[in-house]
């Protein structure tokens, strides 16, 4: 290191140092990723994918809660009255626009989760203004869609996949 | 950090503290120069001590009933309730030593406040403390999910949520936080599990707390630099400690009069209903000592910018000593600052008030002005006071105006002030 030039230039020293450093930082990561993605849902969690329930019962006006992946989903099988006033509405007076023709595609069936997008209560069925939905917690109201109509949550509430097996059974997820 | 050497007397004694000083530092905590016109409000650093030992090691025995398990959990708390020795009591001095914790610490933080302790040279103190507060907020709120009641369960699901809010990573974060893709057993365990470990950081961050506080030394009631050791000090033991044992004999008689007494009201009768997924209670309130914050989040209507706020609230505490940019310490000296600091104590209890009232009507107005006014208060009524306000003349040292006459040299710490005032 005796002349000024070499110590300016890149020396062999300098790519040691950063290639070391890179090494480490490789190795840190690939030693910490484990201890961070051990937090994400496990195996068990995830093969309850899917849940079956039987609506068979059920009568018009009707609304049932069920359990699928930890969360609530309601089943509502709307009144005429309801999918009436579902689809009336303008969809550009919607702060989510969404037509209740892609959220129901059979529109006596409204199935979705049961979670406000707000901070994830369980809002209360037929309550609020709009004789939907209305959230206790920060006062979030939605109509007989599931549309978000009043108060702080950001978005309708959300519609799971799920599918008709058959007349009586549906399957979430 | 001793100002002076020390050797200890017995030949053991210097034999070990050769090797490892342990009797120096203690020598240095005995010794420890404190100003000698600390009031009362000084007293909350020793209880607060008390307080985290308290929950060690409460938390550490009743850790031995208790499971952590979504199906468990809930019957294990009153297994311990009803069953175990003592566990009643256990449990009210942990879950009540919660509050007590935070009532001492508001306390602490607001003594600071008004006596300008954050001020140069005592940033880092200041810093590390809120960095204590942001980490009992953490272990408070986990500790509370984890006897799995409604509250527990509904609490844990709405703060959770509020990490949903960063755009596009937050489900992600959300579900992560989860393990799952709601709260549920791999939640409760996690919770468990580092509701275990923060005391153990807080104690850390407590010990460099302390470091740092002994650098400079105390602030005081006047807020000015004394000469240590002087006339202006006195040793910690024992003038110090006898104090801080008096003050900490009259807060356990509060803190016993709530665990024998009301053990339970400062908590929610919804928490003696097990954890029901599908049923949300009727009103979710967090704990009282969070609730300032609650009012703030919810008087925001935007999600994301409610997020923000409420972070920002604790956040900007942090930047305080560049926003208060009066030189002057003590509040005592500030007739102006005294009358904002006195307005922000009633906007933060307004804040708390309607942070449990429902979020409508006139409730959420108040709690909008009132979220308006403390940002306001840090933002810009203290930077601008910096340098409108005229403060009255600070005394030379702590015996000055005591003794009233002439300044006396023995004790001021700067002679050039003392040449300006005799002038």
């Amino acid at each position: 290191m005796s002349d000024q030039k070499d110590e300016k230039k890149t020396n062999r020293r300098d790519f040691l140092f950063t290639a070391t450093a890179a090494a480490g930082a490789v190795g840190v990561g690939a030693a910490v990723w484990p201890l961070v993605d051990q937090m994400n849902p496990d195996a068990s969690v995830k093969a309850l994918a899917s849940t079956e329930v039987d609506v068979s019962s059920m009568q018009p006006g009707q609304s049932l809660t069920v359990l699928w992946r930890g969360k609530p989903v309601f089943i509502k099988r709307r009144t005429d009255d309801e999918i009436k006033k579902a689809r009336a509405v303008d969809i550009n007076d919607l702060k989510h626009p969404e037509k209740d023709e892609d959220r129901a595609k059979n529109p006596e069936w409204l199935v979705m989760l049961g979670i406000c997008t707000h901070l994830g209560c369980v809002p209360l069925t037929d309550k609020g203004d709009y004789d939907g939905w209305f959230c206790p917690c920060h006062g979030s109201h939605y109509d007989t869609s599931g549309r978000i109509r009043k108060g702080p949550a950001p978005t309708n509430m959300e519609i799971p996949k799920y599918e008709f097996v058959n007349t009586n059974t549906i399957k979430i997820g | 950090m001793s100002d002076h050497e020390y050797t200890p007397s017995s030949k053991f004694g210097k034999w070990f503290n050769d090797r490892l000083p342990l009797l120096t530092l203690a020598n240095h905590l005995t010794d420890y120069p404190t100003p000698k016109n600390l009031n009362y409000w000084w007293t909350f650093g020793g209880i607060l001590t008390f307080c985290l030992i308290t929950q060690i090691v409460t938390g550490l025995v009743l850790a031995m009933h208790y499971i952590a398990h979504a199906d468990m959990a809930f019957s294990s708390v009153e297994h311990i309730m009803r069953d175990v020795n003592y566990g009643w009591l256990l449990r009210y001095v942990h879950a009540n030593g919660a509050s007590m914790f935070f009532l001492a610490v508001y306390i602490h933080i607001f003594r600071s406040l008004f006596y300008g302790s954050y001020k140069s040279p005592r940033e880092i103190i200041w810093i590390l403390g809120i960095i204590i507060y942001l980490l009992m907020m953490a272990a408070a709120f986990m500790g509370y999910v984890l006897p799995w009641g409604q509250m527990s369960f509904w609490g844990a699901t709405v703060i959770t949520n509020l990490f949903s809010a960063i755009p596009l990573v937050g489900e992600s974060i959300t579900t992560w936080l989860w393990g799952g893709y709601s709260v549920d057993n791999p939640t409760l365990t996690r919770f468990f599990t580092l509701h275990y470990l923060i005391p153990f950081l807080i104690l850390g961050l407590v010990v460099l707390h302390i470091w740092a506080l002994h650098v400079p030394g105390n602030n005081n009631p006047v807020g000015i630099d004394i000469k240590k050791p002087s006339k202006d000090t006195v040793p910690f033991h024992p003038y110090i400690v006898i104090k801080d044992a008096f003050a900490l004999l009259m807060f356990c008689i509060v803190f016993a009069m709530f665990v024998f007494y009301q053990p339970n009201i400062l908590g929610h009768a919804d928490n003696y209903i097990e954890a029901d997924p599908l049923v949300t209670p009727a009103h979710i309130v967090p704990e009282w000592y969070l609730l300032p914050f609650y009012a703030i989040l919810r008087s925001v209507p935007d999600k994301l910018m409610g997020v923000v706020a409420m972070l920002s609230a604790i956040l900007i505490l942090a930047a305080l000593p560049w926003l208060d940019t009066s030189k002057v310490r003590s509040a005592v000296f500030r007739p102006l600052f005294r009358q904002f600091y006195w307005i922000l104590v009633a906007d933060v209890l307004i804040l708390g008030y309607v942070g449990a009232m429902p979020a409508e009507g006139l409730y959420l107005l108040i709690a909008r002005v009132a979220t308006a006014y403390y940002f306001a208060h840090f933002l810009i009524i203290l930077p601008v006071l910096g340098w409108k306000e005229k403060t009255t003349p600070l005394p030379l040292s702590i015996t000055e105006p005591v003794l009233g006459g002439s300044p006396n040299f023995a004790t001021a710490k700067s002679d050039e002030k003392i040449e300006k005032t005799i002038k």
